[in-house]
């Protein structure tokens, strides 16, 4: 049986409602495959922002190279679904 | 600071610099907000020696390539130094470049060491080709214990006893080579000299000393041009102190400004962007009493440095603003990319002077730089000392191609002869960058002549480098072009990536294709992305060996199609 699928939906989901909420974008409009450089408008600098604040929320440390690279939410998920 | 004129290379003014201010800190290593590493310059030499040591005894030496690819940390200039101090031929890497592109430019160099961090090496150790590589030896930094190096060795174990031999250098010599693009298609390895570097040292310093006491914020990758030259070695022939951040989070950014009192900087328009939203959130939020006073005190400010910069009397009229950068902060330098005026002059106003320049890595580092006499924020500055600049085939409005010429000028593309016979003519460096003089001799960019972008963050983006990601894509052909050369806007601003489509008989531009472009377009870095897409009618000119004429493209889109025709990917 595969536990850990709700738990990266749930991780999924909470960074999208964090993207949402921090880029005051509606919440309808983000999908889990979206390039969040583009749907939210972002640079990368932007991103390292969200970072920080998902890192607060999820309690847990994030090197930047962890980001490098990854344009996805769903990645985004993955990687910090790996350290929780 | 050092006389760079009694250095004959880069090894032997370092040498000179870490016995002449050996109890100076020179490096600062900060991660996050834990302090990781401080050195004096007497540390950084008994960390440098068995390093050298080390590598002489593995074989290394003079002319010998040893490339660099790690964010910015203490070991990438130990390394650095060791490589100089052997002789070597140091090559920077972008360490944000993928993996198979690491590979392919390790082996455009030839690189015979590498020094590599351990994150790094573990993409590189995945990438297809990794097995056919020929360094003959790689040190990798921080790699947790016990790890499986695929015969790299530790940089930390990778130490000998004993003195290493120093090995001078002539200035004709090669000193590095850094890559102004250039991956999946050519290549470019800009080979620069000591004379380059001393050179541009010289220059730069000239105008904006660095003396011990100063303590430079390095947070642009120590491979970029700028951050090599402005905060590696210009703080080091000049007994300053450098403090390398390891994050580039903004919050991070701002607590080191305070925690160092930090006095100079370097940064990309990006990172320059990204404090001024923050600090006009700030200021948004103030009551309309506080914003009324500060509105003011920025009026005064403004009056009083108008002619020069005053940074004693704007830091006591705009203290907050300044206690928010360490209230210390003298200088901003930025380059590397298009700068909106807007941008510069709002730090100007809070007393905060930015020094915007412009250059390119096959002319050492910077051309041009503002020298505040006085601040203009609608130009990149005057030509540095020794260089000289004219512009080629001026339109009626003055503005025509940008030429230089002068010591810091590279020697050559490595192992390109056409490459550098079509850049470097007549001694001139044909820039590819559009521009012109004003009648105080100040230089002002109108746009590029070459098929190129620069992104905010100053990295350069060539369309052939991208193409193959949408290789076997199904259409006809395909091309990718900058923007802003097929429509020239005479702007910096605005640039962007366009796909070019040629699709086949009958053949209609559906989701499916859509869709297939936008998965193409994610495998590559968000810095390197296609913008848009357009379809062209007809087929591509080519050459008698099928390589498409780019430029006779360019001109008959420029005639048929407008660039409202182009839609966002």
């Amino acid at each position: 049986m595969n536990l850990a699928m709700p738990d990266a939906q749930r991780t999924l989901d909470e960074i999208l409602n964090l993207a949402a909420a921090q880029f005051k974008v509606p919440r309808e409009k983000l999908a889990a495959d979206d390039d969040f450089f583009k749907t939210l408008g972002i640079d990368s600098l932007q991103t390292l922002d969200l970072l920080t604040r998902l890192e607060h929320h999820f309690n847990v440390e994030l090197p930047d190279y962890e980001l490098q690279g990854v344009s996805d939410f769903r990645t985004l998920a993955s990687r910090i679904q790996a350290r929780l | 600071m050092l006389n760079l004129d009694q250095y004959t290379c880069l090894g032997a003014a370092l040498r000179e610099a870490l016995n002449r201010w050996p109890n100076e800190t020179c490096l600062i290593e900060s991660d996050r907000d834990k302090e990781k590493t401080r050195l004096t310059y007497s540390d950084f030499k008994e960390m440098a020696m068995p390093l050298a040591r080390a590598l002489e005894d593995a074989e290394f030496h003079a002319g010998d390539r040893a490339a660099i690819i790690m964010t910015n940390q203490s070991k990438w200039l130990i390394s650095a130094y060791a490589i100089f101090h052997g002789g070597g031929v140091l090559v920077p890497l972008d360490y944000k470049l993928t993996a198979a592109e690491h590979l392919e430019l390790l082996v455009h160099c030839k690189a015979k060491f590498l020094v590599v961090e351990y994150f790094l090496w573990r993409a590189i150790t995945q990438a297809p080709g990794f097995k056919d590589r020929k360094v003959q030896a790689v040190l990798v930094t921080e790699a947790p214990p016990g790890t499986d190096l695929a015969g790299a060795h530790r940089w930390e174990d990778f130490r000998r006893k004993g003195d290493a031999v120093f090995v001078p250098r002539q200035r004709e010599d090669v000193a590095c080579i850094v890559y102004s693009s250039g991956t999946g298609g050519r290549p470019k390895g800009c080979v620069l000299t000591h004379d380059n570097y001393l050179e541009q040292c010289k220059a730069l310093i000239a105008w904006y000393p660095f003396w011990p006491g100063v303590r430079y914020l390095s947070i642009l990758p120590t491979n970029h041009a700028i951050d090599f030259t402005v905060g590696f070695l210009g703080p080091f022939v000049c007994g300053a102190c450098v403090v390398h951040l390891r994050t580039l989070r903004p919050e991070f950014v701002r607590d080191a400004f305070v925690r160092y009192k930090i006095t100079h900087v370097s940064l990309v328009p990006m990172v320059l962007k990204n404090l001024e939203r923050g600090l006009k959130a700030k200021f948004e939020a103030l009551s309309p009493s506080k914003r009324f006073l500060l509105d003011r005190l920025i009026a005064l400010n403004k009056f009083f440095t108008g002619w020069r910069p005053d940074v004693r009397l704007s830091r006591v009229l705009l203290r907050q603003v300044h206690q928010a950068f360490g209230g210390e902060l003298r200088l901003v330098v930025t380059g590397g990319a298009f700068m909106e005026p807007s941008t510069l002059q709002f730090f100007y106003d809070l007393g905060v002077p930015v020094v915007n320049g412009y250059g390119l890595s096959e002319a050492g580092t910077a051309l041009t730089l503002n020298d505040l006499k006085p601040f203009r924020a609608d130009t990149v500055g005057k030509a540095l000392p020794g260089v000289d600049l004219r512009v080629l085939n001026p339109d009626s409005e003055g503005i025509g191609e940008i030429a230089a010429r002068g010591k810091t000028v590279m020697s050559h593309y490595l192992d390109d002869p056409e490459l550098t016979a079509e850049t470097i003519v007549d001694g001139w460096l044909l820039t590819g960058d559009l521009g012109r003089f004003d009648a105080s001799g100040h230089l002002q960019l109108f746009g590029r002549k070459k098929n190129m972008v620069v992104t905010q963050g100053g990295k350069n983006i060539y369309p052939e480098d991208i193409e193959s990601v949408f290789d076997g894509l199904p259409v006809k052909e395909y091309s990718v072009f900058a923007a802003n050369y097929v429509w020239p806007v005479k702007s910096l601003g605005e640039e962007m990536l366009v796909l070019v489509l040629r699709l086949e008989p009958g053949q209609e531009f559906n989701e499916t294709l859509k869709q297939d472009l936008v998965a193409r377009n994610r495998r590559l870095p968000d810095f390197k992305r296609v913008g848009g897409w357009v379809i062209w009618e007809k087929d591509f000119p080519r050459t008698a060996a099928m390589k498409i004429k780019r430029m006779a493209l360019a001109e008959e889109m420029r005639k048929t199609l407008s660039r409202a025709a182009v839609a966002g990917l």
